[in-house]
């Protein structure tokens, strides 16, 4: 069976179709929700806003995450902040400036009609978090105040310090937590989901491994919301959790679910360099800090000297020099080459020479430090713990890092997938930040997908079909056991001499080296024949302690890992069929002649979606043509 | 600047199969280790070569590797979260130590945190704590516009203070009675600082509170230890709010003591 794509996106003009949407989707009556069923993978805050808002209508819900608890989901580990189109500085922004933003800050790879209710939504998720008590930065007549972020001219972005995430994230946990108090939630953390069911072509269910006893739990439902977070890991190193993974979106891209765009991959360029072999993650310093600090490095190749001693005239502010509107505030893609142009002229610093300044110095100057730490107190608390330096009086040293994955499973304009009852929320799925996010829209994103769209769209389709009785008694559920016990026997009995991290090492320095910061041909042909190596010589060599029946971390770890060795190899094969630089991906083929991401819409204004063809087959490609009737796409430009 | 230097350190692990079981203390060496790796990453370096050995690695619950998930719960020689002030474990790096150092590592202990596994433990305590009344009553939907709600600076700050908790449960593996007082008036004092907690305030201290006892966590006798070791500096003058609020909710409410059987797992 081929894939089918029709985005729904209701006709009409780009500002009444989510009103027009949402009048026509049919309703179910308020006695007759309690009898749908809804599991609710992920507790992030995609997961934590719809599973809440979903029992608060009424439905029966489950949730599931791989953490102990609820609140401890990567989103607690967002900083700088969450964008929206209040206008509260009076400078000039609205729903079409925040909308205009998004789509040329994704450099034209996104669906107009799903950006422009992002942004007709951000209004509300601020009115919603302030209710819940989420403790956002004010002034002193009392009302919210606002920094600015990367891609845009005005002031949107709401800010809890730099700890904007964990903020936002209690509010919604303790929207969870209520309902989990009332009995309308049924909690099930330490949970990881291994298998989807699809019955009759449609997802019925799910089956997860129960982390502390090994064993493997089915549960039915009438809808599916997959929000299981970002794929960043697959490069190993990246600012994301531990847990992050792609295991859930892998297995329902498996299942039948499109794949859009997985070469949509975010390298942020402020987090801390690495500072030997052993490091386990990279850590950011928050976009919001570039408000204040200046990126700089010398003027001269291979200036050895202390930052303090290098005299002004002898540095090089270059995002100010080269981009002089935006400054230090172009979006996250430019400002990541232009580091790394920095580095490869051998101008880098530190004793690895792999990083540049941030600079803090005028702003504690012309602010003092105590209104500096106020701003952003825990940011450099956090840079101290970890480098022993004090950015309160030397530069930071931040070098780019793998951050955030904009690609992910395909969705139509009711967030669902290609497989019917299986939705899509948060950084788990494609839909709004095209080839480049801007900063605090992520967060933005997932709140309101969670707590505005997904309660319109899942009642739309649990009224719009019928449901024959699916429990957790149907032979599907058997054989979808019987498919993951399968996995995990297989991993048990290599017995061989390799640890899962080792080989996640190796496929992360691959896919940095040949998929990173810039790609070409060559590189990835490279790698796309390496990686079938390494998953062979991975499902040779493994070792995997223990056994399943167990809480067994090294085979939580394996099981991610096996997901990885697959999946990038998908990530890959589409940055080689995407022979043109958008956003995040640099084919250094494609470059204007001052180095910047050269696109090219005449052949590639669509998104990729990517169908799964069996075991050892390439897989089929499809495409989702993108029309742009608001924004006129034009060659980006922040200079 | 980030130094080159190797040195070896031992590291006292306590392995426990499972909750039933006895647990005891193995020792692992740790060498060639270098002061900018984080004492996590030398708990992986242990856990790697345990792995090529076909042995079970030893079993610890991290996440964010950067002090804001809450998710790890270590005593590192004695002390909740080890010796750093206002940092957690994973945030502790072995330049703390020297070569030839020995690191004690057990898991969070208090009545209410039974051990899973080696260094993890069973904190969903905290989640029914929260479950019993640390929100805010509002559907969503049904707020008003965030400005129509004026809060000053100093009340959101000091509010922000408080709601700067992790959920760990430091205060409560460290304090002499195990007990959970710091946790909850955190959640309290944020609630109570700001106008849009006000209106359930009673209700939130009394339900709370009482899920507090249930869990088996102590009481409070001032011993100041929780403030001293929590990772977020959580000042104890936010027991003192949670102990006015409790009071409050006593003496001047017509709120009951609410019933909060049937609490969710
Ligand atoms: C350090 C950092 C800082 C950031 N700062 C900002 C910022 O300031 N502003 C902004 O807008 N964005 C920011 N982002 C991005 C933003 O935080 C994320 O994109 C967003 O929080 C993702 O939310 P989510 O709900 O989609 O997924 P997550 O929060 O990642 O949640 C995923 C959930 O799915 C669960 N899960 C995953 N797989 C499975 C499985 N197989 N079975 C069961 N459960 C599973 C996990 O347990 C978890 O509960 C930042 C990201 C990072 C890494
Ligand atoms: S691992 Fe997240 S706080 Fe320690």
């Amino acid at each position: 069976m081929t894939m089918k794509l029709d985005a729904r996106i209701p006709d009409g003009p780009v500002e009444k179709k989510w009103d027009k949407h949402r009048f026509e989707l049919k309703l179910v009556n308020p006695a007759n929700k309690r009898k749908y069923d809804v599991l609710v993978v992920g507790t992030g805050l995609a997961g934590a806003s719809a599973a809440a808002s979903l029992a608060e209508l009424g439905y029966n819900v489950k949730v599931f995450c791989i953490q102990d608890s609820p609140r401890r989901a990567h989103s607690i580990a967002a900083q700088g902040g969450i964008n929206a189109a209040k206008n509260y500085p009076n400078d000039g922004d609205s729903v079409r400036r925040l909308f205009y933003d998004t789509v040329k800050g994704g450099d034209y790879r996104a669906r107009e009609a799903n950006v422009y209710r992002l942004a007709q939504v951000s209004n509300s998720i601020i009115d919603q978090c302030v209710a819940q008590g989420v403790p956002f930065a004010r002034d002193h007549g009392g009302t919210l105040d606002n920094r600015s972020f990367g891609g845009a001219q005005v002031s949107r972005t709401f800010f809890a310090r730099g700890q904007t995430g964990q903020q936002l994230l209690l509010g919604a946990y303790g929207a969870l937590m209520r309902q989990a108090g009332k009995g309308a939630v049924k909690l099930l953390p330490r949970r990881e989901m291994v298998e989807l069911v699809v019955v009759d072509g449609v997802a019925r269910g799910i089956v997860v491994r129960n982390l502390i006893t090994g064993k493997l739990e089915s549960h039915a439902g009438h809808a599916v919301l997959l929000c299981t977070g970002g794929y960043g890991n697959t490069f190993y190193l990246s600012t994301n959790a531990n847990s992050c993974n792609v295991g859930a979106a892998w297995l329902a891209y498996k299942k039948g679910a499109g794949f859009a765009n997985p070469c949509f991959t975010q390298i942020h360029p402020t987090c801390i360099p690495q500072s030997g072999e052993h490091q386990a993650k990279l850590t950011l310093m928050s976009e919001s800090l570039r408000n204040d600090g200046r990126v700089w490095v010398p003027k001269n190749k291979g200036d050895r000297r202390a930052p303090g001693d290098i005299p002004e005239a002898e540095r090089d502010y270059y995002l100010e020099r080269k981009y002089p509107s935006f400054g230090n505030l172009v979006p996250r893609d430019v400002a990541s080459r232009a580091a790394k142009q920095m580095i490869d002229e051998g101008r880098g610093v530190g004793r690895t020479g792999l990083a540049v300044y941030l600079d803090f110095a005028d702003a504690i100057k012309r602010q003092g430090q105590a209104k500096i730490a106020e701003k952003y107190g825990n940011l450099f608390d956090m840079y101290h713990h970890l480098t022993a330096e004090n950015p309160y009086q030397v530069p930071m040293r931040i070098y780019p890092a793998v951050h955030y994955a904009m690609g992910g499973l395909w969705v139509d304009y009711n967030l669902m997938t290609t497989i019917p009852g299986l939705f899509c929320l948060g950084e788990a799925n494609f839909s709004d930040h095209g080839a480049n996010r801007l900063g605090a829209s992520a967060l933005m994103q997932g709140l309101a997908d969670g707590y505005f769209i997904i309660p319109y769209t899942v009642g739309g389709w649990f009224a719009g079909n019928k449901f024959p009785k699916v429990d957790e008694s149907h032979p599907a559920f058997r054989a979808a056991e019987a498919s993951a016990a399968g996995r995990v026997k297989r991993l048990l009995e290599v017995r061989g001499k390799r640890t899962p991290v080792s080989f996640h090492k190796e496929l992360g320095r691959l896919l940095w080296n040949n998929c990173g910061m810039a790609r070409n041909e060559k590189g990835l042909r490279e790698a796309l024949e390496r990686i079938p190596a390494i998953r062979e010589e991975f499902w040779k060599d493994v070792m995997v302690p223990g056994s399943g029946a167990d809480f067994n971390q090294a085979l939580e770890r394996a099981l991610r890992v096996a997901d990885y060795l697959e999946f990038s190899e998908l990530l890959v094969r589409d940055a080689l069929e995407r022979r043109e630089s958008c956003g995040g991906h640099f084919r250094e083929e494609s470059q204007t002649p001052d180095n910047e991401a050269k696109r090219d819409d005449a052949n590639f204004s669509h998104a990729t979606v990517w169908e799964y063809a069996g075991e050892g087959k390439p897989p089929i490609q499809h495409r989702e043509p993108l029309e742009f009737k608001d924004v006129v796409p034009s060659q980006r430009s922040y200079a | 600047m980030s130094q080159e230097t190797t040195m070896d350190v031992t590291l006292r692990v306590w392995r426990q199969k499972g909750p039933d079981q006895p647990g005891r203390f193995e020792t692992y060496a740790a060498k060639g280790v270098t002061p900018d790796m984080s004492f996590f990453e030398a708990l992986d370096m242990v856990n790697e070569e345990l792995v090529v050995k076909g042995e079970e690695p030893i079993a610890f619950d991290h996440d964010c590797r950067e002090g804001i998930c809450g998710t790890c719960a270590l005593t590192i020689n004695g002390q909740p979260h080890g010796p750093d002030r206002g940092a957690t474990g994973c945030q502790l790096h072995l330049r703390a130590y020297k070569h030839g150092d020995t690191i004690t590592v057990e898991p969070f202990r208090a009545r209410a945190f039974p051990v899973i596994k080696d260094l993890c433990v069973d904190r969903s305590a905290l989640d029914r704590i929260m479950a019993a009344g640390g929100f805010i009553s509002v559907n969503t939907g049904s707020a008003p516009e965030a400005n129509s709600i004026p809060v000053p600076k100093a009340k959101a700050e000091a509010a922000m203070d408080s709601a700067a908790c992790i959920g760990c449960g430091a205060c409560a593996a460290s304090c002499p009675n195990a007990s959970a007082m710091l946790f909850v008036s955190a959640k309290i004092s944020q609630f109570a600082l700001l106008p849009q907690g006000r209106a359930e305030r009673e209700r939130r201290a009394l339900a709370m509170q009482k899920q507090m006892d249930r869990e088996g966590f102590g009481n409070c006798s001032n011993e100041a230890e929780c403030e001293a070791t929590c990772p977020k500096d959580i000042k104890i003058a936010n027991i003192a709010r949670l102990n006015r609020e409790f009071l409050r909710a006593v003496f001047c409410s017509n709120e009951k003591h609410p019933e909060t059987d049937g609490q969710e797992e």
